[in-house]
């Protein structure tokens, strides 16, 4: 067999085919560890009930201060139980060492976004899950439900480029927790600022040209952080 | 050795390599050149450098100073560009325990952009000594076929050059004879290059290079 392009050469139906590859992996692994899954959504719930018990009887009320409540918790549970979940991804490679066997045969483009794309399948069971809790748990009541989705969404894809990188970079590192603090930090407190405002907007009741700015600012940092990653990944993974 | 390459055949070069870690230097100004059929071994003490050179020659590893390059059908290659032209085994690789051996390999030919079938995959497994054992998960491998793996893993997509780090580690003697006829065989196809001190793989070398103490 003549040896096949090199890895970072690859065409981009095979690279796209070999992303694919990495993300079925990752499924396939979480499906029979159950690891991140286990605990985002054992984060998730157990979040959900705490802040029910500890001050849901303001549940009922509509104030705009409760409202500013109810959306600072819910994407306060989504952050720690993504940032809980999806630095796994990259760590486990390192700690089980499988990441130089991966290194030396899959493009860096297609790792991550093989990665990328099992964060946001994550992410996505995780916004799931919150949201259902904390309309439960918290009543949680949504006024214009669209606007909630169409926020929810970009923030989680913004959360999960921002994270998969901050996961890859911490994954080399030696002092993994406190590195990921110190990172993470100026990268997602803007994120999460947006997102909380936004979806505070939209639990509200506030119309779609209200709520527009802050969809493209999520949009924005989305993009972003989604085109960085991709220029920064290879060098991080390769380091 | 700085004849006109062959089409399909394999040279690569050191010049004037230097590895080092921090302050310490492990290896320092080496230079050689290896083409298709050549077999190298590379002993010395512990911690002289021996798989510090291996993880260079596939590009884990920054040099510190110096160049590798691999040429390969009139293209070169540095080696972090190169790792389609390399196969690796070494004790520091592992694969993914929670997956199956032939799991592992489809998925390794998948990202590597080969298209294999399944029965290929099971005919490199029984190569290697693992027939039969297919779809048992890694996690419940002995050592031994965990090295066997390795093994498919690195020969997986036939590459010009085979970095073999303690090549009969964990080994039992049926073990290192599937090893001295990979190696055999890899000498019509590329380059082998064994990092070892085990005084049989010493006589598998065309040129032995020893490397000095720490």
């Amino acid at each position: 067999m003549t040896p096949q392009a090199a890895p970072n050469e690859l065409p981009l139906r095979s690279l796209l085919l070999a992303a694919w590859a990495v993300f079925m992996k990752d499924l396939r692994s979480e499906l029979r560890s159950r690891y991140a899954i286990n605990a985002i959504l054992l984060f998730a719930v157990s979040t959900a009930v705490a802040v029910s018990l500890g001050v849901g009887f303001i549940g009922l009320r509509r104030e705009g201060d409760w409202i500013n409540i109810q959306s600072s918790l819910l994407w306060i549970a989504l952050l720690f139980a993504a940032l809980n979940g999806l630095a796994r991804s990259f760590v486990q490679e390192e700690e089980t060492r499988t990441g130089l066997a991966l290194r030396l045969a899959a493009p860096s483009h297609a790792i991550y976004l093989g990665k990328l794309c099992f964060n946001l399948a994550l992410l996505a069971i995780l916004d799931l899950v919150t949201c259902l809790f904390f309309m439960m748990f918290i009543r949680l009541q949504i006024a214009n439900p669209s606007l909630f989705i169409a926020l929810l969404v970009m923030g989680s894809v913004a959360l999960a480029c921002t994270t998969t990188i901050l996961a890859a970079i911490i994954a080399k590192a030696s002092l993994k927790s406190a590195l990921f603090a110190v990172l993470s930090f100026p990268l997602l407190v803007p994120l999460l600022v947006i997102a909380i405002q936004g979806t505070a907007l939209a639990i509200e009741g506030a119309t779609w040209s209200e709520g527009f700015s802050y969809l493209q600012s999520l949009i924005g940092f989305a993009v972003a952080m989604f085109v960085a990653s991709l220029l920064l990944f290879r060098f991080v993974w390769e380091s | 050795m700085n004849k006109e390459l062959q089409p399909e055949h394999v040279r690569l070069t050191l010049k004037e390599v230097g590895a080092a870690y921090s302050s310490r230097i492990v290896i320092a100004q080496l230079s050689l050149s290896l083409e298709s059929g050549d077999i190298l071994v590379v002993s010395g003490a512990n911690g002289s450098g021996k798989s510090t050179l291996l993880r260079l020659l596939c590009g884990l590893q920054r040099l510190h100073s110096g160049e590798i390059l691999y040429e390969y059908n009139g293209v070169s290659y540095t080696p972090n560009q190169a790792s389609h032209l390399i196969g690796w085994v070494s004790p520091d690789l592992a694969l993914y325990r929670e997956l199956t051996a032939l799991e592992n390999l489809r998925f390794f030919a998948q990202v590597r952009g080969l298209r294999v079938q399944d029965s290929q995959l099971s005919a490199l497994l029984a190569d290697v000594g693992l027939g039969g054992r297919d779809h048992d998960y890694v996690s419940s491998y002995s050592t031994g076929m965990q090295q066997r793996l390795r093994y498919a893993y690195a020969l997986l997509h036939q590459p010009a050059v085979l970095l073999l780090d303690e090549p009969t580690v964990t080994l039992d003697e049926r073990g290192s004879d599937t090893v001295a006829r990979i190696i055999e065989r890899q000498r019509a196809r590329g380059i082998v290059v064994i990092a070892t001190n085990d005084p049989r793989e010493l006589a598998w070398g065309d040129y032995v290079l020893t490397l000095g103490a720490a």
